[in-house]
């Protein structure tokens, strides 16, 4: 009997917690999906399908949608995406190989100022009033596409991004040293092993 | 680490010095450049000067082509927190504003201003000197104005470092005179050679961060330098507080935060900067320049660059000015030995290679460097990490480089970081002593260039999904404000018949009609409604002037159809009543009184309108069917809005 009662009174009590951190800790929106949208790469390019990067996000995380579908992020966003999924990485959905990095630019001979990018720019990347020339900003072109489309004499170009002093990276020093590459993948080899060692 | 203070070997210190974990003895080869007393560089006829010289944001070209510059005249300003001023190194005519290839690792073109030398070397107008006591705001203002960077190698400008931000207070400043890397002797030659430049610089950053102590570092291989300082440290006024330390020869000690260890045995923070510890530091050449900079009004447009290496004609240090070709500078230098296997700029341990000798040297440029196939004996290819260690044992950062290679090679960046990738200061140590001859330090590079672009892109995404987040919810508000627009319209808009209906409906105690009311009635209740004041009438009881108009509105409904064809009841349009308002109304409601009085009296006399005599029968049949046609409608048109008006 005694059993019985501190089984439900325990029961009670941890019902009493559970219900209040039900309430108190309540967590706001999905979460998964936020995650997924900080992986995504903001291009707001809608190549995948989706109006945006948020709702792809929404619809990964709902399992609606394969994690292969982001062009812009490439193979680097699957394998993330893949990681935090706990999903196998594919292989980048469609023939669409990866492309350098570009943005939009105007070309101010033949733009007419009809807005009609204006209003397609994701982003307000791009400035200008009606019948007034518009430009691009740089800084803020994420190089999405979309106003390529709307635009009715077609002026506006995807320029790719110079490397210059400032972007550029170190290469992987495989270029510099390529021989080690396939040494270091057969260290079974005695001979080989052993012709190093005395070096 | 807990490594117990070390006294000078050389001298008995009173100072007690700490060591750092790892380091190489290296076979200094300064004794090859060291020995030639400093010249100066003879103008080279082209002066190429890169707008960027240093760490940060680009200078801004103020000149255009064409334009006469005199020497040390200002010709890019600098943009941004952090950047440099730009002046020109002599006078001339600037050529052309133009892409060339600069002295970085990349080999890539960056902009510079090219000014062809006019051989008079004719000073501009250069600011008064600022005295031995300057104004903090005006020397730090000054050091800013003279595009001084940080002469060491980095290049980082001097004025964003000596900007200590609020709170912090910089209790020690160093002066980095170590010049741990072989072969760079520049520092040496300038110790021996001009050491009151370097007190008086030191005094007036003594004077400008008002410091507890301020220490003069040199190795103890550069004895003659130490003589020089310690004599002008006898012989100067005014130095308090400065004193000359001794440190043994050890590469890294040059470092930054090597450095601080040895003096001070305090370990600078993981990614943090010397000035959270109250610790500055500089180099000797920047003091310098500092000096030149506010005691004589010079911009920093010459530095000393050590040319070396016994692939080098005759090694020597010389002082040159920025923008000076390094093909003219090997000429001055005996030119390249046959024996040449590689032109560094910068140290054996540090530098890169310099793949086009039309490139200028920079402010940042300390050593050109000729190796022969002697002194750099090819590695041969990397074989595989066996797993040694000895890159541990030798790194000065206390880091595992081992892991970061590694990882580095997997891409694994996350492992790397988590590895302190970013504390590695790529000295070069560990792949130094690597028996395997893996370019270690190259994947390091490669690891934190890779973070730091993931760090951008991640950045600029998150950027870009503010700014869509931005104008998303602007259009969002926008389409709101429409909706709500249009509403208040439409409100509006049925809030004037409503008001006209107001009157008589309030009195006949009708629900609102939504629609607005049919034609005949229209002109009575317009006529009610026109005046503002008036909607107070729905309220319940209605004033006289809205009972009148019920009174009417009844009358007018009980108007048979028939006679309502020929006798329209406008009493509500006298001019008295609707006028002033709505003139246009009263005018036709006048026209229509006209006619219809008009029509009365014809039919009084007897006479019918002449357009329907002489018709055939047929039309006259046509005419009768439309009559009746017309009667059935106002029957029903009545009956509606009596209906509703009077249910």
């Amino acid at each position: 009997m005694i059993a019985i009662l501190a089984i439900a009174i325990l029961a009670a009590v941890f019902g009493l917690l559970l219900g209040y951190a039900a309430i108190r800790f309540r967590v706001e929106g999905n979460p998964i999906a936020e995650q997924i949208d900080a992986l995504l790469p903001q291009t707001q390019c809608g190549q995948c399908g989706y109006p945006g990067c948020k709702p792809y996000a929404e619809a990964i995380a709902k399992g609606e949608a394969p994690i292969n579908k982001c062009v812009p992020g490439g193979a680097t966003t699957v394998i993330a995406l893949a990681e935090l999924l706990g999903r196998e990485p594919e292989p980048l959905d469609g023939a669409a190989a990866e492309k350098p990095k570009a943005i939009a630019v105007i070309d101010p001979q033949e733009c007419i100022g009809c807005t009609l990018c204006i209003q397609a720019c994701p982003v307000d990347a791009i400035m200008g009033a009606a019948k007034q020339l518009h430009a691009v900003i740089a800084s803020e072109c994420t190089g999405c596409e979309l106003c390529l489309k709307p635009c009715p004499v077609e002026c506006i170009h995807m320029i790719p991004i110079q490397t210059d002093t400032s972007n550029w990276k170190w290469p992987f020093p495989a270029a510099v040293a390529a021989p080690e590459v396939p040494q270091t993948q057969t260290p079974a080899d005695p001979a080989a092993a052993s012709g190093r060692a005395t070096v | 680490m807990a490594s117990p203070p070390l006294a000078s070997p050389r001298r008995p210190a009173p100072r007690p010095l700490w060591t750092f974990h790892g380091g190489l003895h290296l076979p200094d080869e300064k004794a090859l450049s060291s020995g030639a007393p400093l010249a100066t560089a003879p103008l080279p006829p082209l002066l190429v000067i890169p707008l960027q010289q240093h760490i940060g944001a680009p200078a801004k070209p103020l000149v255009g082509v064409g334009d006469l510059v005199g020497k040390g005249q200002l010709i890019g300003e600098a943009q941004g927190a952090v950047s440099a001023t730009v002046h020109a190194p002599s006078s001339g005519t600037v050529v052309a504003i133009e892409e060339r290839p600069v002295p970085h690792a990349s080999g890539l073109s960056a902009p510079c201003i090219l000014i062809a030398t006019d051989g008079r070397d004719a000073w501009a107008d250069l600011p008064p000197s600022l005295g031995p006591r300057p104004d903090p705001e005006a020397l730090r203002e000054r050091i800013r104005w003279a595009g001084i960077v940080g002469l060491g190698g980095a290049a980082f400008p001097s004025s964003v470092k000596l900007r200590v931000p609020a709170g912090q207070r910089i209790r020690t400043l160093i002066l980095n005179g170590a010049e741990c890397e072989p072969y760079i002797s520049c520092d040496d030659r300038l110790m021996r050679d001009r050491p009151g430049r370097i007190l008086a610089g030191v005094r007036l950053l003594r004077d400008l961060l008002q410091v507890e102590e301020c220490l003069i570092a040199v190795e103890d291989n550069k004895p003659e330098a130490i003589a020089a300082l310690r004599q002008a440290l006898a012989d100067g006024a005014d130095l308090e507080g400065i004193e000359l330390v001794v440190i043994p020869t050890l590469y890294p000690s040059g470092g930054e935060k090597q450095l601080i260890r040895i003096l001070t045995g305090q370990e600078v923070p993981s990614r943090g900067i010397p000035a959270q510890l109250g610790i500055l530091c500089q180099n000797i050449a920047t003091a310098a320049a500092i000096a030149d900079a506010a005691e004589e009004g010079k911009p920093l447009i010459s530095r000393i660059i050590t040319l070396t290496g016994r692939a080098m004609g005759q090694p020597r240090n010389l002082e040159v000015l920025v923008g000076t070709p390094i093909q003219d500078l090997l000429a001055l230098a005996g030119g390249l030995g046959p024996g040449l296997r590689q032109l560094l700029i910068g140290g054996p341990m540090m530098g890169f290679a310099c793949d086009d000798l039309a490139m200028p040297v920079t402010k940042g440029v300390n050593c050109l460097l000729a190796l022969s196939a002697t002194e750099a004996p090819d590695p041969g290819p990397a074989l595989a990490c066996i797993r040694c260690g000895a890159c541990a044992e030798a790194c000065p950062a206390s880091l595992l480089p081992q892991q970061l290679y590694w990882h580095a090679r997997a891409r694994d960046l996350d492992q790397a970081r988590a590895y302190h990738l970013f504390d590695c200061i790529e000295c070069g140590c560990c792949a130094v002593v690597c028996p395997s001859h893996i370019p270690l330090v190259q994947y390091y590079r490669f690891a934190k260039a890779e973070c730091l672009a993931q760090e951008r892109e991640k950045r600029q995404a998150e950027h870009a999904r503010q700014r869509h987040e931005a104008k998303t919810a602007r259009l969002e508000r926008l389409e709101e404000e429409r909706k709500a627009n249009l509403r208040k319209k439409k409100e509006a808009l049925a809030e004037k018949p409503a008001s006209a209906r107001g009157a008589p409906l309030a009195g006949a105690g009708s629900p609102p009609a939504p629609k607005a009311p049919p034609a005949p009635t229209e002109s009575t209740t317009s006529t009610a409604s026109t005046s503002p004041t008036e909607p107070t009438a729905l309220a319940g009881h209605p004033p006289p002037a809205a009972a009148g108009a019920v009174a009417r509105g009844e009358a007018d409904a009980a108007v048979p159809p028939a006679v309502a064809g020929t006798t329209p009841t406008v009493p509500g349009a006298t001019p008295a009543d609707s006028g002033a308002e709505d003139p246009k109304r009263a005018a036709i409601a006048a026209a229509l009184q006209r006619a219809a009085e008009k029509k009365a009296a014809l039919a009084r006399q007897g006479q019918a309108p002449k357009n329907t005599q002489d018709l055939t029968p047929a039309q006259r049949r046509q005419v009768e069917a439309a009559e009746a046609r017309r009667r059935e409608l106002q029957a029903e048109e009545a009956a509606a809005s009596s209906g509703r008006e009077q249910p």
